[in-house]
């Protein structure tokens, strides 16, 4: 080997290893540099304004408001006369102690929010002294306004993007708001814009020495779109006041569009408590578990209910496709009807009708227990295996929407339970037939639904046969939806030729029937109350509680504009609260105002607190409550 | 032939010469690129550093041309002068030293400060290249090679002292000088085989190693020496021997690392190992830098156009990471253009060097070879990652008038030798 090949090896050999390393870091690596990511250039973001949110007549819901944030980023914070700062924000020191350490912990050089909306006073003050505090800038915001104490499970709320989402995802900046329920969730998207961005280039000091590359990546800020609900703010606001001292749910819609009038869940909150320095105090409260009144909780959507009497009228529809009943068909009632052999096994009933042959119009009026007992028996018996008689039954219940979501565009549901043969081929060891579920013929039983669902039911009865997916987006802008999702029919299991007979029965019980004192001369009603038992389990003992009130309508009975589900919890008959409620709503809606005749029964349900009731199922004695 | 005696001129290599100004030049549009500010221009303001290294740059041409001036006899007849002056240069600084950043390495003289230890180098190549020129002179013998190492180490030693560590490694590059004049290779390989050894400690622990390095020595043992065949004759003693030598080595490093050195040092190891991460204070330097090559890309932003650069983003851009300035706003072909530059220089003094009839010219050459080879390969293998943090200049492209004209006298000094080869005698 001669004595010089060594240096030019090795001097050959490192020039390929460097060479290579470049060639790794700058076109493998290179590839994937990002202008966004570069700690070199600051991106500034000009925040779009949200978009407002209007009710299906144009009245303004959701508005917007200015706020200041003080934002800190801690790396570039300087020593500074802490006690003149606090007293500037009016914070402590010690407060100002551990908001610093708070944004250090979070990230020492991404910005977090220091203090969170500032009174306008102190920001006007603050704005001019604010340069002596290297680290901290103010951030412009919009914050929700809402012109109308109403509707808050409907409109949500917005809040910060959490934490790890401002982290991780390069969309979102701390202290930035995004929709967290409700419409603001659901539509978030449409509402929120997209934001401004601006690079500039700054230097290893932070100090910014100009646009990054003249501009050429920045982008201008898209305001958000404005909506437009399909709720009707003036009925929303009607039932609200109906509801008070009330727990329950409303849901009210138009059955030849599927639109979503009402949606009333009771108690609710004011929806300004959810905005501003103080929603954190408020939000406690809202969301306290111990909170028995759970405002937050959307009794429309989230609660489910049996359903009951008006359950009756889905068998009785599905008893007529199946054939196994027709309009003559009768069967008798003693104050119940017994259907097994021991004494135990009766049901009792109320239609105090006795003895005498009962047919499906009566049935439907006076609600009788036993004429659907029998009509559910001879709908599971039709097919020779009681679990496959579960699942036709099962399955025409389901066409009607319940038993699972709905489809509707909120973000908060409940899927209900309608059984079908397997649910019960699980739980029975031995043989079961349809008098093992007997209560299902009445709504009671296994089966749960939601108010939202019950309304559903209405409308597709309303429109005999079929229905549209319950919605609450009516348009974006200008632009009214066409997502086929809300604008094709879905179609019952039932034909429609079954219909009109029910629906003449239903307004029987306007005219005769169990909420005969609630007729209105003008307007046909066709409607179902119902009584659902509840129970609750105080110190391990099954306890039976106050019925909850149950109703659903439609009317005008011939073209019907509204559908509506009425749930009143322990409200008792369903005749007693939910059909005055159901009544004053409609008129409310058709007619604009409540005739005078019947102020009356508005006064009554206004003033009707079911509050007492409530306090019963609190067990704990009330002094614990006192401070 | 006697005009061409007269005039050195014809006999300068112009290639050697061109490559020099290509990369001062680029290495100047570099420094300009991480230190300018928007603010006023102009090129000979002294309060800015690429005003002062233009001044620098050009008062090479005069240095130049003295360097060039001297008869290249003179070089070699005055080498151990030259090396005696700059060793008293290095004591000096004990005394008159002026402290910047924690080492004692500079002369201050008003607003300019040289660096003696910049230009050591060049004459410690001078007094090796006269010691082993002579006639008399083998390297077999190990008082020969004994003389040459003091001749090496004894700056360095100084240097060591004021701390520079990173000048001190470059001395290690003598060695291919000795090798090319007959040392045998066994330091070498003995050296590169600690260095694995040492990072290899410290990647899996001392216990560790000493178990693999057990197995892997047993198994070459059982299958290559047992057959007691061949070149290697199977001897118990001298296994023994091995395993003993290695287990002393792996654990005096351990304790070295762990107790010897500073942490700082650990940090940059560690780092570099990829034994603990850390982008803000210890990595920082060369997490910043990467991250500014990387962003370069294919062709880079352009010049004045890297926004980490303009940003101040990398720390002592301007000195020991200047070539994150090149990566950054010239890209991959601007880098590689840059290596490739230093290489062809240093194959062209090899080439050269060979050419030499007169010993005292080839060893020099190789002196000059070796020390620009491990600048380079240091500097940028620190930048861009693949070394640990040392901080030694990127010969003609950092700032710094004592390193650039270090090199100046370096490179020109073999100039002159190349170019009077042949017909001094």
């Amino acid at each position: 080997m001669k004595r010089n090949v060594l240096l030019y090896a090795i001097i050959s050999i490192t020039g390929l290893v460097l060479i290579g390393r470049l060639f790794q870091l700058q076109i493998i690596r290179g590839a994937d540099h990002n202008p966004s990511q570069n700690a070199a250039i600051k991106t500034v973001y000009d925040y779009p304004e949200r978009g407002y949110i209007y009710d299906r007549n144009g009245t303004l819901l959701v508005a917007n408001q200015l706020s200041y944030d003080v934002m800190i980023i801690p790396q570039e914070v300087k020593p500074l006369d802490t006690l003149e700062f606090c007293s500037l924000l009016k914070i402590t020191k010690e407060n100002f102690g551990k908001r610093f350490k708070k944004a250090e912990n979070y990230a020492r050089w991404l910005p977090s929010v220091f203090l969170k909306q500032l009174a306008k006073e102190d920001f006007a003050f603050l704005q001019e002294k604010l340069h002596k505090y290297k680290g901290f800038y103010i951030q412009k915001r919009n914050i929700r306004e809402y012109p109308i104490n109403s509707a808050a499970n409907v409109l949500g709320y917005i809040s910060e993007v959490n934490e790890w989402e401002a982290k991780n995802n390069p969309n979102f900046q701390q202290g930035e708001l995004i929709g967290s329920k409700g419409v603001e969730k659901e539509y978030d998207s449409i509402l929120r814009g997209i934001k401004g961005k601006k690079f500039l280039q700054r230097d290893r000091l932070n100090k910014i020495i100009g646009s990054y590359k003249n501009g050429i990546y920045d982008t201008l800020a898209v305001n958000g779109s404005d909506i437009t609900l399909t709720i009707d703010s003036e009925l929303q606001q009607y039932g609200e006041l109906l509801m008070k001292g009330k727990r329950g749910g409303i849901v009210a819609i138009e059955p030849k569009t599927g639109e979503i009038l009402a949606l009333i869940s009771s108690p609710s909150y004011n929806p300004n408590m959810m905005v501003g320095r103080q929603r954190a105090a408020n939000s406690v409260v809202l969301m306290d578990p111990e909170n028995l009144d759970k405002p937050m909780f959307d009794r429309g959507l989230q609660a489910t209910y049996p359903p009951g009497s008006p359950f009756k009228i889905i068998n009785a529809l599905i008893g007529l496709q199946e054939g196994v009943i027709n309009h003559n068909t009768h069967f008798y009632c003693y104050n119940g009807f017994q259907y097994g052999k021991r004494k135990s096994e009766f049901m009792g009933c109320h239609c105090e009708i006795y003895g005498k042959p009962i047919r499906l119009h009566t049935a439907i009026s006076k609600s009788c227990n036993s004429y659907f007992s029998n009509t559910y028996i001879r709908i599971i018996d039709k097919y020779n295996n009681p679990s496959k008689g579960m699942d036709a039954w099962s399955k025409h219940v389901k066409s009607f929407g319940l038993g699972n979501y709905l489809g509707y565009d909120l973000p908060d549901g409940k899927k209900g339970l309608i059984p079908n043969g397997k649910y019960y081929d699980d739980r029975n060891k031995y043989a079961w037939g349809p008098t093992t579920n007997i209560s299902n013929a009445i709504g009671q039983g296994e089966i749960d639904t939601s108010p939202i669902q019950l309304a559903n039911v209405t409308a597709a009865i309303a429109n005999k046969g079929y229905f549209y997916t319950p919605h609450i987006l009516k348009k974006v802008g200008k632009n009214a939806i066409n997502n086929p999702k809300f604008t094709k029919p879905k179609y019952t299991t039932i034909d429609a030729k079954h219909f009109p007979p029910i629906i003449d029965a239903m307004e029987e019980v306007f005219e005769t029937g169990t909420a005969k004192w609630l007729k209105m001369e003008d307007i046909a009603i066709a409607g179902k109350t119902g009584t659902a038992e509840n129970f609750v389990i105080v110190d391990g003992v099954k306890k039976q509680l106050d019925d909850h009130s149950i109703l659903i309508a439609f009317a005008p009975k011939d073209n019907p504009k509204i559908a509506i589900a009425v749930f009143v919890e322990n409200g008792g008959y369903g005749s007693t609260i939910a059909a005055p409620i159901t009544s004053l709503l409609v008129e409310k809606y058709l007619k604009k105002e409540i005739s005078s005749k019947r102020k009356w029964i508005e006064k009554r349900m206004i003033d009707l607190s079911l509050q007492d009731i409530y306090n019963q199922k609190i067990k704990k004695p009330k002094e614990e409550f006192k401070d | 032939m006697r005009a061409e005696k007269n005039n050195i001129f014809y006999g300068i290599d112009w290639l050697l010469v061109f490559i020099y100004f290509l990369l001062v030049g680029f290495g100047w549009l570099s420094i300009y690129s991480a230190t300018v500010t928007d603010e006023n221009i102009s090129f000979f303001n002294l309060t800015t550093r690429y005003g002062k290294q233009l001044i620098w740059i050009i008062l090479c041409i005069p240095l130049i041309i003295i360097i060039l001036f001297f008869n290249s006899k003179f070089y070699e007849r005055y080498a151990s002068v030259l090396y005696l002056f700059s060793l008293l240069s290095l004591v000096g600084l004990f005394v008159f030293g002026k402290n910047i950043n924690g080492a004692q390495s500079w002369y201050s003289f008003g607003s300019v400060s040289l660096q003696p230890s910049e230009f050591a180098k060049a004459f410690t190549a001078l007094a090796v290249a006269k010691l082993l020129s002579d006639r008399q002179y083998n390297l077999d013998l190990l008082k020969n090679q004994i003389k040459a190492f003091i001749v090496i180490f004894l700056p360095a030693f100084f240097i060591a002292l004021q701390p520079d560590l990173g000048s001190v490694l470059i001395y290690l590059s003598f060695f291919f000088v000795l090798n090319r004049e007959g040392l045998t290779l066994n330091y070498i390989i003995i050296g590169v085989l600690a260095i694995i050894l040492f990072l290899l400690t410290l990647l899996f622990g001392s216990v560790q190693l000493l178990i693999g390095v057990f197995l892997v020595l047993s198994a070459i043992v059982y299958l290559f020496l047992r057959k007691n065949k061949g070149y290697f004759k199977f001897n118990w003693h001298k296994i023994l021997g091995l395993y003993l030598v290695i287990g002393l080595y792996i654990f005096s490093t351990s304790y070295i690392y762990n107790d010897v050195f500073e942490q700082h040092q650990r940090d940059r190891f560690d780092i570099l190992l990829g034994i603990s991460k850390d982008t803000k204070k210890i990595g920082y330097n060369t997490n910043q830098s990467i991250q500014a090559i990387s962003s370069g890309g294919i062709s880079g932003k352009g010049f004045l156009q890297g926004d980490r650069t303009q940003g101040n983003f990398v720390p002592e851009q301007d000195t020991d990471y200047i070539f994150t300035t090149v990566g950054e706003e010239w890209g991959f072909l601007g880098s590689t253009f840059v290596i490739v530059l230093f290489i062809l220089l240093l194959y062209r003094i090899i080439y050269l060097a060979e050419t030499h009839t007169n010993k005292f010219g080839r060893i020099y050459g190789y002196g000059l070879a070796s020390i620009l080879f491990f600048h380079v390969l240091i500097n940028i293998g620190m930048v861009i990652g693949i070394f640990p943090t040392i901080g030694i200049p990127l010969p003609f492209f950092s700032y710094g008038g004592s390193s650039l004209w270090g090199f100046t006298l370096l490179l020109f000094i073999f100039i002159r030798l190349d170019a009077s080869k042949g017909y001094e005698w």
